[in-house]
């Protein structure tokens, strides 16, 4: 049994998955409100939306009209008391259980006795960010993939005490959302990232042992299995700084020495070199050489 | 540049392939493939290539190595057929012109070559197996259906195909044989064969057959 969901809150809506997730709920239909301690970059945010709804309407994606019904449909606020009346409050802040706890405690306070709290968390665990509610039952995973207006694939968590009724409204939700929800549980990474992870780091260390080049590792990666892009230019897009918090987040947890930053990383890191955002990591982007071999 | 092809059986190349159709008999071709075939030493020739399977390179020549001695095989997933992607595997000692003679004759064939370091597994087992096992080892606990976990990685990821789908379809005996040789080579727990594929192989002695195994796990 699912309850009805009209209106929704995204927290950190001022960043580029938050703001997504935002573009989501409206496209669908639903009046979102988009929140971030501040305005500027809300407004930035409602900008880089806005412009993806035009590109989508001179490829023919939208019409005019369901651009203008989509944007009226959002408001953005730096007022959490604001999200009182949403049905449904998705986090998308940033990844600190203590700050992601103290979010819901206020949220616990604005909000009806019916909202589900839904957290975007990627490696942090369900039942524990639920616990800083007074309502644990109301709180439920919900895993997106960057960019989340583009990616439909949603990780739903249902933590230890999400209720039946939380966990079916969230994941019918997230179908009218025309995404795609796969169930998983409460576990660090979930499905993605306790895969992903462990395996970006083993591409590192790969480089380190000297196995083969950067460049070598990732042409055998695609050419090999078909994937769209090798390990080590993922990472140098995702940012090398990135991993290691991944790394730090997960290796305390479960002790996998996969899951730990492998030493190139750290000094790559430690060198200024993040990946695309820096200009190098991995490989150049500026003369597109390889490095780290 | 030309090749000559000594040996038949072929995990690269299977029969047909045309590029064995295309090896030269003449005795003099500047690079020498063997195909599970006994290596002879030529120090004359541009390049020797050894087909491996999960042996390094060293067994072959030992680890001083010999400088235009190479070792090759094309990657595939289990029983699946090859994909395009040659793996190239030098010694410390390889001399760079042979390695750029084999790379060029593989890539004139259409065959894109990713260099390795002697190493068991080379470069993509050593990097996929470890995920394959992780996969099955969540399977096992429950973290996700084998479909959701599939699933995540093609839509999440872009994979073409999932990890489990795709270690099923290889063959979970075959995985066996792989993982072991890892496990057994460098001892580390990411590389153990997991507990499915240890089923596959043990049924797979007492019934003959990996492939007859695919249909009686229940994937």
């Amino acid at each position: 049994m699912s309850r009805k969901i009209s209106t929704v809150g995204v927290c950190g809506a001022g960043g580029s998955m938050g703001a997504g997730i935002a573009l989501v709920a409206a496209r669908a239909g639903f009046r979102t409100i988009s929140y971030d301690v501040s305005n500027e970059t809300l407004v930035r945010a409602g900008r880089q939306s806005e412009a993806f709804l035009d590109k989508s309407v001179d490829r023919g994606k939208l019409t005019k009209e369901e651009r203008d019904k989509i944007v009226s449909g959002m408001s953005r606020t730096t007022c959490v008391e604001a999200l009182g009346e949403c049905d449904l409050v998705i986090e998308a802040i940033f990844e600190n259980l203590i700050i992601k706890q103290e979010l819901l405690k206020r949220l616990d306070a604005v909000c009806s006795g019916n909202a589900i709290f839904a957290s975007n968390t990627s490696t942090l665990s369900i039942t524990e960010i639920a616990s800083g509610s007074r309502n644990p039952e109301r709180v439920v995973g919900m895993h997106f993939c960057l960019p989340a207006q583009l990616m439909r694939l949603i990780e739903m968590s249902p933590g230890i005490l999400t209720s039946g009724e939380t966990f079916s409204t969230a994941w019918e939700w997230t179908k009218a959302c025309n995404q795609i929800p796969v169930k998983t549980q409460d576990k660090p990474g979930f499905i993605l990232n306790a895969l992903l992870v462990p395996f970006n780091n083993d591409a590192i260390r790969a480089v380190e042992a000297g196995v083969a080049s950067a460049e070598d590792v990732d042409r055998a990666i695609k050419v090999g299995l078909g994937y769209k892009m090798g390990p080590l230019e993922l990472i140098d897009l995702i940012g090398l700084d990135t991993q290691v918090r991944l790394c730090e987040t997960f290796y305390p947890i479960t002790l996998d020495p996969r899951a730990a930053a492998p030493p190139l990383l750290k000094r790559m890191v430690a060198a200024g070199l993040l990946g695309r955002k820096s200009g190098r990591g991995f490989f150049s982007y500026e003369g597109n050489a390889m490095f780290g071999a | 540049m030309r090749y000559t092809i000594i040996g038949t059986a072929s995990k690269s190349f299977p029969v047909a392939d045309p590029f064995v159709s295309k090896a030269t008999t003449a005795p003099d071709a500047e690079i020498v493939i063997y195909l599970d075939a006994p290596l002879k030493p030529d120090p004359a020739r541009a390049a020797i290539l050894i087909e491996l399977g999960d042996e390094s390179l060293a067994e072959h020549v030992g680890e001083g190595g010999i400088p235009n001695v190479l070792g090759f095989a094309r990657y595939r997933n289990g029983e699946d057929a090859p994909s395009q992607l040659i793996e190239l595997v030098r010694q410390p000692n390889a001399a760079e012109a042979a390695i750029d003679a084999a790379k060029a004759m593989f890539e004139s064939a259409g065959f894109p070559v990713a260099v390795s370091s002697d190493q068991i597994g080379r470069i993509i087992n050593r990097l996929v197996l470890p995920k394959y096992n992780a996969a099955l080892r969540f399977l096992d606990e429950g973290l996700g259906t084998q479909a959701d976990m599939d699933l995540t990685c093609k839509l999440g990821l872009g994979y073409p195909d999932g990890p489990i789908e795709r270690v099923v379809r290889g063959g979970l005996a075959n995985h066996y044989a792989r993982t072991k040789a890892l496990f057994d080579t460098y001892g580390m727990s990411s590389y153990a064969p997991p507990r499915q594929a240890i089923v596959a192989f043990n049924r797979s002695q007492g019934s003959g057959g990996s492939r007859s195994m695919k249909g009686q796990l229940g994937f």
